[in-house]
């Protein structure tokens, strides 16, 4: 433990402010298609951004950069004080600290919903089994479903199966909590239990960057709705100038679609 | 419309009704010859085309393995003056006169508790890798990998034991020490060769590819033969390198590129998202093969490897052709005595037999696996 956080004091000299990521001029390719362009953005610990867009405009792509699940090629991605680079130390200490939650859950069939939870604090925090099944067993309670701890992820329902995942995610005691279109695969009736727990979690003062359409969240919690396009921030703003009124025509364009259903 | 409309006569209330019985004769085993064996002409006919078969080659199997067959004589002739005609049933005599030497080979007589010991403890280190309900299985899987030792010690001897030479082993002995040494370092060195294979490192991935390729594109019969003569060549002049053990490598290392084909097979079935999940959670590389991707792949791949290891079980009867004495020669070279000739039958069938065992086991326990596996995703 004491080593690890040597570990993060040297790598944390490059912390400037209180901002908990920071992203600079960020531009990514993917081979010639350039689908992040000059992204700036920075959160502060404990605030909620919602990201939103039309389809293909690199929301993804965005926030799988800030735990490096892809490579941004040119600016600067800080994350609690550490920067990304090709450095592996780098990555393995961000991605301890924040937690991903994918639209389609990506749980592991193989294990238990309990084992999925366990897994991580064990072997990447080194935690004894029993002590990290306690702690996975505290959260599938957090996402009401602690009956389902000894079944397989096959066995749930969508939304078990995502709330799982929350608890698999906030098992490791993330500083961050990132979440791309986590209701999207859902049927429309699961989608509320998930976004209970979302909501659960904002309030309680999770730092969480969150991709979604469902604006009925991003107007509960959100301290700033971010709007993207062609791998651009178009704009970004406090949700109820955002919806009330959107400064660009696309942004405009974009709501009366999603509104309008 | 009314409840009186969707059941006219019997004016069918809503609510609780008790459920009824299925009609007669569609469940049990009346419903099921009617729906299995009866359902159409065609398959009624095929029905009985069945039982005539078997009515006519049935009864004369038997008639001929079992009913009709001679035990505990000293030559065929002495067999067949038993019987009505040449023939009319298996000498199994035969068999019973050369057991042991199908057993053992011509490993030295007094030596042979070795063998049977071995065994023993083979079947003693199998059932920990084969089945997770062993108690205390950490401490026997300990004892599972220190056992190809303790056998190689006890079947070749040395330290306190008489040595005895490998060119003496034999029979189902050698078959079983060729098979199950192949099938277990095989499966291990395939999995690294696929995970070589399919790894981002080049100078890694061209060795695997170059590696499998090489090793799939020529007969397992030529890298015997390699084995058995141009393996000299390389090793430095004098140095004996045990004919067992380099038949032993090259089968390993054949059966391995096939794993690693059907391995890289499972790879390719698990989606990115767990690669993902894994990468995300701060899993390193090796943990998120160990705990998340090789679990899965490798259940998906299970008919495909064992599907291998059947067919490097039965292939190992190859080493014949470099004059190694594996059961099915030590039968062969049998038929060749005078006073046995002409009983082909017994002895092949008797082979067949102990090789069907075999992959019959093989077969059931990968069902066996992949029903434990299935845990609905
Ligand atoms: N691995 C990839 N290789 C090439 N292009 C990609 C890849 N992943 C995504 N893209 C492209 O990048 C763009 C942004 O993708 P993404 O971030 O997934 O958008 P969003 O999440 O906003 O729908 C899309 O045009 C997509 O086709
Ligand atoms: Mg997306």
């Amino acid at each position: 433990m004491t080593e690890v956080q040597t570990d993060q004091n040297q790598v944390r000299s490059s912390r400037e402010d209180d901002d908990i990521i920071q992203i600079k001029e960020m531009h990514k390719w993917y081979g010639e298609f350039h689908v992040l362009k000059n992204i700036n953005l920075s959160v502060k610990k404990g605030e909620r951004i919602v990201i939103c867009g039309p389809s293909g405009s690199g929301k993804s792509t965005l926030i799988r950069c800030i735990n490096r699940l892809e490579e941004h090629q040119k600016g600067k991605i800080i994350v609690d004080g550490i920067e990304l680079t090709g450095d592996l130390k780098h990555i393995e200490l961000i991605r301890k600290e924040v937690g991903m939650v994918f639209q389609h859950f990506n749980l592991f069939p193989h294990l238990t919903n309990l084992e999925n939870c366990a897994l991580a604090p064990i072997w990447v925090r080194k935690m004894p089994r029993k002590e990290a099944e306690e702690i996975g067993m505290n959260f599938l309670e957090r996402v009401k479903i602690p009956e389902q701890a000894r079944k397989f992820p096959g066995q749930l329902s969508g939304g078990q199966q995502q709330r799982v995942a929350i608890a698999r995610s906030l098992c490791m005691n993330p500083k961050i909590m990132l979440f791309d279109e986590p209701t999207s695969a859902l049927d429309p009736e699961m989608i509320a239990e998930v976004l209970d727990v979302m909501v659960e979690l904002a309030e309680e003062g999770m730092t969480m960057l969150c991709v979604t359409h469902e604006m009925g969240f991003a107007k509960r919690v959100a301290d700033s709705v971010i709007f993207m396009d062609g791998g651009e921030v178009i704009e970004s703003n406090e949700p109820n100038e955002f919806f009330n009124n959107p400064k660009s025509d696309r942004t405009k364009l974009f709501l009366s679609q999603i509104l309008a259903h | 419309m009314s409840d009186a409309n969707l059941t006219p006569k019997e004016n069918y209330t809503p609510g609780n009704h008790p459920d009824l019985p299925p009609p007669p004769g569609t469940i049990g085993t009346i419903g099921w010859m009617r729906k299995n064996l009866f359902s159409t002409p065609l398959n009624t006919f095929l029905t009985l085309l069945g039982i005539a078969t078997i009515w006519v080659t049935i009864p004369p199997i038997f008639n001929w393995a079992i009913f009709n067959s001679v035990w505990n004589v000293a030559s065929r002739t002495e067999c067949w003056d038993q019987m009505a005609y040449p023939n009319e049933g298996a000498c199994w005599a035969f068999v019973q006169n050369r057991f042991l030497l199908l057993i053992y080979g011509f490993y030295p007589e007094p030596e042979r508790w070795r063998v049977n010991l071995s065994f023993l403890m083979l079947i003693l280190a199998a059932v920990p890798i084969l089945f997770d309900q062993v108690p205390k299985r950490k401490w026997a899987l300990v004892y599972s990998v220190a056992f190809p030792f303790i056998a190689g010690w006890l079947l070749v001897g040395g330290f306190g034991l008489n040595p005895v030479d490998s060119d003496k082993f034999g029979g189902v002995m050698l078959t079983i020490i060729i098979g199950v040494t192949g099938i277990t370092f095989s499966l291990p060195l395939g999995v690294v060769l696929a995970l070589g294979r399919t790894s981002n490192m080049p100078a890694l991935r061209i060795v695997c590819v170059l590696f499998i390729e090489f090793i799939r594109g020529v007969p397992l019969i030529a890298l015997l033969f390699i084995a058995s003569t141009m393996l000299n060549y390389f090793l430095p002049p004098g140095s004996q390198f045990n004919l067992l053990m380099r038949v032993l490598i090259m089968v390993t290392l054949f059966a391995a590129a096939y794993n690693a084909e059907v391995v890289r097979g499972g790879l390719q079935g698990i989606p990115r998202g767990q690669f993902e999940a894994a990468d995300a959670m701060g899993l390193k590389y090796w943990q998120a093969m160990r705990l998340i991707v090789l679990p899965q792949a490798l259940k998906i791949s299970i008919p495909g490897i064992v599907n291998n290891f059947i067919g490097l079980y039965k292939d190992t009867t190859l080493v014949l052709i470099i004059g190694m004495f594996d059961v099915l020669q030590i039968g062969r070279s049998s038929l060749a005595d005078a006073e046995w000739s002409g009983l082909a039958n017994e002895i092949y069938l008797f082979t067949a037999l102990f090789f069907f065992a075999c992959c019959f086991s093989m077969s059931r326990y990968s069902l066996y696996l992949e029903k434990k596996l299935h845990t609905g995703l």
